[in-house]
């Protein structure tokens, strides 16, 4: 039985989480208001705050990086992903990964560079201006979304290590921990999840190191609480929860080349002439309310990058090296 | 209970996988890619069809109840049913109903060959499933039935080879072993064996 005391209204309940988190948010609220960019106006409001107010980001706006598209609607960006830690369907990420701890989160960067280092979140999110990029993310499974990340360019990161004259590639480790992700119980990759780049592709100025998207930190479905975007690739080069950046002379061995290496090689590059071996990769179902039954859209080359990232691979044979 | 009545039931339910996918879609629930969505549902009612046709007649020598081998028409039926939305909406939505490039996709990618002849020979199946057609062919009739063995094993083929890149087998090994049971049990000294 239910008791109802009709003097309670349920807008005076504090919310279950808020109050679970109560001491952690007064913290938040008295130490870290400016930056969670909250006006102070509403601290009087401490108990009622629901998450989202601290979830905000600030970042401008990068024009010469976003592409005109339509926006994916932040709901399908959030709850059609993969994700496996957390399980191997779509909407397991956004059902399990709750669990997934993102803050205290500390990242290393080490390896062939001058200054490794570890750097814990909120100073990793300070050490360059956040922007804006609107990009294209294209699944090797042949969909597409729209997506506006906000953080700033790998590069920006990369120069502070100061990469020795050796390093070619960067690795990007993941965090696996059975703990807090449901999904490393099952096989299918060797965790953690690993993915990498040359280290020329690492610094180009589109790899962006991403701490959220439509303006609010990254939802831990998404990889919080900092994961890549490299919008030329198919997405799973995109490696999320990121927990160490490894700069290297070879070339990773990445998780899906790892499991399946006649379907997914190293680069990946998004490539509308080489098909997967079992399907075309020359069109997208693009995600963006469109009509279901709207056919699906031309695939670009390099996702439509061609002009930044191009150079990257001349004279390379794309067939070979997919 | 009256046969009539159990093929209506069993009509009626055959219909909820296709209820349930327009209810989805006019809750906005078809995920964020309904395409896929509606393909993958319809490709599994399909196999989960063909199951329910092939264990009527084991049911038949488990149970000693003939009725249940009167239902296989109308189950198979369906498998054929959902296996046609699963095949229209791929040629619809990802070739444009372009004949040649729907072609070209099968002859190219073995694991689509696969479906795609599954899909023939179901058809072959469907259009003679009627009585004039049992007349007509008489004693071939029997034998063309038969080949449900073979389109069984092939949409396990199709289903498994769309699921290896990403080596998730969970739910493929479960069908693989349902319809493996299934032929199976047809072995005539095992059929022997559990006959009543």
């Amino acid at each position: 039985m239910i008791f109802k005391d009709p003097r309670i209204k349920s807008r005076d309940i504090t919310p279950q989480d808020v109050f679970a988190h109560r001491r952690k948010l007064l913290k938040i609220l008295t130490v870290g208001s400016l930056a969670a960019g909250l006006s102070s106006s509403l601290q009087y409001e401490a108990f009622a705050l629901t998450e989202n107010n601290q979830k905000k980001l600030k970042a401008k706006y990068n024009q010469k990086y976003s592409v005109k598209d339509k926006h994916t609607s932040f709901k399908d960006a959030t709850n059609y992903n993969n994700f496996y830690e957390f399980g191997m369907d779509k909407d397991d990420p956004a059902r399990y990964a709750k669990s997934l701890i993102t803050r205290p989160w500390t990242i290393s960067i080490e390896g062939l560079v001058q200054k490794p280092m570890t750097i814990d979140f909120d100073s990793l999110i300070k050490l360059s201006a956040l922007e804006e990029r609107v990009y294209r993310m294209r699944c090797v499974e042949g969909w597409s979304m729209v997506i506006p990340w906000n953080g700033f360019s790998l590069l920006n990161l990369l120069n502070k290590v100061e990469p020795l004259g050796t390093a070619k590639y960067v690795e990007f480790i993941t965090l696996a921990d059975p703990k807090q992700m449901p999904g490393l119980s099952s096989s299918i990759i060797a965790w953690p999840y690993l993915e990498g780049l040359r280290l020329d592709e690492a610094m180009n100025p589109l790899t962006f190191l991403t701490f959220g998207m439509y303006g609010e930190i990254l939802p831990n479905q998404n990889g919080a609480p900092v994961r890549i975007v490299v919008p030329w690739k198919y997405g799973f080069k995109s490696a999320k929860s990121i927990v160490k950046i490894r700069l290297t002379d070879q070339e990773p061995i990445t998780s899906w080349h790892r499991t399946a290496p006649m379907e997914y090689g190293f680069y990946s590059n998004v490539n509308p002439n080489v098909s997967h071996p079992r399907w075309s990769q020359s069109t997208e179902r693009r995600i963006d309310g469109r009509n279901i039954f709207s056919s699906k859209i031309k695939t670009e080359m390099f996702n439509g990058y061609e002009e930044y990232v191009a150079q990257l691979y001349a004279g390379m044979d794309l067939r070979k090296f997919y | 209970m009256n046969i009539i009545l159990v093929k209506r039931i069993v009509f009626v339910l055959g219909l909820i996988p296709l209820l349930r996918l327009f209810i989805l879609g006019y809750l906005g629930d078809l995920t964020a890619n309904p395409i896929e969505f509606i393909t993958r549902s319809t490709g599994t009612w399909t196999i989960t069809f063909l199951c329910m046709t092939l264990a009527m007649s084991p049911l038949r020598w488990i149970t000693g109840f003939s009725q249940w081998v009167q239902l296989r028409k109308t189950l198979g039926l369906f498998a054929f049913f959902y296996g046609f939305l699963h095949f229209t909406i791929w040629y619809w939505l990802d070739h444009n109903l372009n004949f040649l490039a729907m072609i070209s996709d099968v002859i190219k990618r073995p694991f689509i060959a696969m479906g795609f002849i599954a899909f023939v020979i179901m058809s072959l199946l469907a259009i003679t499933s009627n009585q004039t057609a049992m007349r007509l062919l008489g004693g071939k009739w029997k034998m063309l039935h038969r080949f449900i063995y073979l389109i069984a094993i092939l949409a396990v083929i199709h289903y498994f080879w769309h699921k290896e890149g990403k080596r998730d087998f969970t739910v493929v090994y479960i069908y693989t072993g349902i319809i493996f049971s299934l032929l199976f049990i047809r072995i005539p000294w095992i059929k022997r064996f559990i006959q009543k």
